[in-house]
């Protein structure tokens, strides 16, 4: 038997907890990791897979994060493929917290995930420059006051 | 959705004037990153060759993780004790973890697990030659633990410092976890050394035995390690195999007397000259030979391998049917409410 029991039979774990929660889009998503290498050449298939049987489509990329404890946000922890979120939530917590390391997880399919384009780091993020006033140390009269 | 700048290097014919200041522009910004020591991550423009180094690494790390199990797993019903057993299996299960984190670092490099997956079974990939030997007795158990742990932690430790940011990251999970597996292989030895003689002399010989291999593991010496300068200009390796491995031996030299057992190298001596720890020669022609496939157990690994991804075969069909068919379940329940 499986250590996680058996699948038709969920084990009554946190997956349990968010079904529902979240709408799984159907259909296969290409298989793509969390962060697309722009540059990269495209990924090469290997000729002929080394099963006899013909593998299904490669399961999605989920991000994983963990909330360590109460009062704290989840962190980003890493990302594991799964075939669904149920199982991606399993898949992270024998994964991500094998020591304690959560007391909460969230799983995101990696294709959800917009992220701003470090190519236009300049334009996007606004400049800082000349606007020091936006910080508690450009006002310098106020030293030496106290609980100020 | 953010549009990104394609910057890989185009065919010399396309190679307008504008691709060629952007790529100029996007190399000074990479250059400018490994000057400040800075990290890159997925998303930033690399070299070619920077992306294909880190693949290759990283992917090799993954499949020596996952290989790495292999010795150790094949103890896990022969331990000793319950206790033995349970510890066996935490650490054999965060192998295949250390697989899993390492393997989602190099995807993001733009390479797929199951190309990865198969590159291994197939014989095509490289994994660290030092499981390659074989683990007859239960001593090996302690020997791998205090010995090839203990050079892989002082080869991961810096890397915890690389200089792509998934890589660094995964190597701090790596290394958190990676301390208990030497300290149990430290006191399985300690126990047999302070056990019958029969037990002693068992420790010894596989205290002899992954003596070599697990030096080896930190690559050929300095001066036939081609890679290992590009690598170090590159920020992903902080320092040399030579200085690596020298500062493996010292710490072994004062942690085998706390075994009570001797390391099988009369030649073992600190240099005050170049402040290192220097010890005898190695076979560099056997870690070549173990490297090209021909090692004890190259064949064994990758044919139990193999095994193991087939017999999950049906796991995986299983596990996407119950996925699909939830999916369907989730679908009626949806038109239900609607």
């Amino acid at each position: 038997m499986s250590p996680h029991g058996n699948p038709e039979v969920p084990a009554g774990a946190a997956a349990d907890v968010i079904r529902g929660a979240r709408q799984v889009p159907a259909g296969s998503r290409t298989p793509e990791p969390a962060d697309p290498a722009p540059t990269g050449p495209a990924p090469v298939q290997a000729p002929g897979s080394p099963a006899a049987a013909p593998e299904p489509a490669a399961w999605d990329l989920w991000e994983v994060f963990v909330r360590s404890n109460r009062g704290l946000s989840h962190v980003h922890a890493g990302s594991l493929h799964a075939p669904d979120a149920d199982m991606a939530l399993r898949n992270a917590r024998d994964l991500y917290t094998r020591r304690n390391e959560g007391v909460s997880i969230w799983v995101v399919p990696a294709e959800a995930i917009t992220t701003s384009d470090p190519g236009t780091k300049g334009a996007f993020f606004e400049s800082p420059q000349g606007k020091d006033y936006r910080h508690a140390t450009y006002y310098t009269k106020s030293e030496g006051v106290k609980h100020l | 959705m953010a549009q990104h700048t394609t910057l890989s290097p185009p065919a010399e014919s396309s190679l307008d004037a504008d691709a060629a200041g952007l790529l100029a522009d996007a190399q000074a910004e990479f250059d400018r990153m490994m000057a400040e020591d800075s990290r890159i991550e997925p998303r930033d423009w690399m070299p070619g060759a920077y992306r294909k180094t880190l693949l290759r690494q990283i992917s090799q790390h993954a499949h020596s993780e996952i290989i790495g199990m292999q010795p150790e797993a094949n103890w896990i019903s022969r331990a000793p004790s319950l206790k033995r057993k349970a510890v066996l299996m935490a650490k054999v299960q965060d192998e295949a973890g250390h697989g899993l984190y390492l393997y989602s670092a190099a995807e993001t490099l733009g390479q797929s697990r199951d190309t990865m997956m198969a590159d291994l079974i197939e014989g095509k990939a490289r994994y660290s030659s030092i499981f390659n030997y074989p683990a007859p007795t239960w001593a090996d158990m302690g020997a791998i633990g205090w010995m090839v742990d203990g050079a892989a932690i002082c080869n991961q430790v810096p890397l915890c410092r690389a200089s792509y940011g998934p890589y660094g990251r995964a190597m701090v999970r790596v290394c958190k976890e990676e301390s208990f597996h030497q300290r149990q292989g430290f006191e399985i030895l300690l126990e047999l050394s302070n056990g019958s003689p029969e037990q002693k002399a068992m420790a010894q010989d596989a205290v002899n035995r992954w003596y070599a291999p697990a030096l080896m593991m930190f690559g050929p010496p300095d001066d036939d390690s081609p890679n290992s300068k590009q690598s170090m200009a590159w920020n992903i390796k902080r320092f040399s195999n030579d200085e690596l491995r020298s500062r493996f031996v010292g710490m072994m030299v004062e942690q085998v007397k706390v075994i009570g057992l001797t390391l099988p190298d009369d030649e073992i001596r600190f240099d005050e000259d170049t402040r290192t720890w220097q010890h005898g020669p190695l076979d560099w022609g056997e870690f070549q030979e173990v490297l090209a496939g021909r090692g004890p157990c190259n064949a064994q690994r990758l044919e139990r391998r193999r095994q193991a991804h087939e017999d999950g075969a049906w796991v995986r069909e299983a596990a996407s049917a119950y996925a699909a068919k939830q999916r369907t379940k989730q679908m009626d329940e949806m038109d239900q409410v609607a």
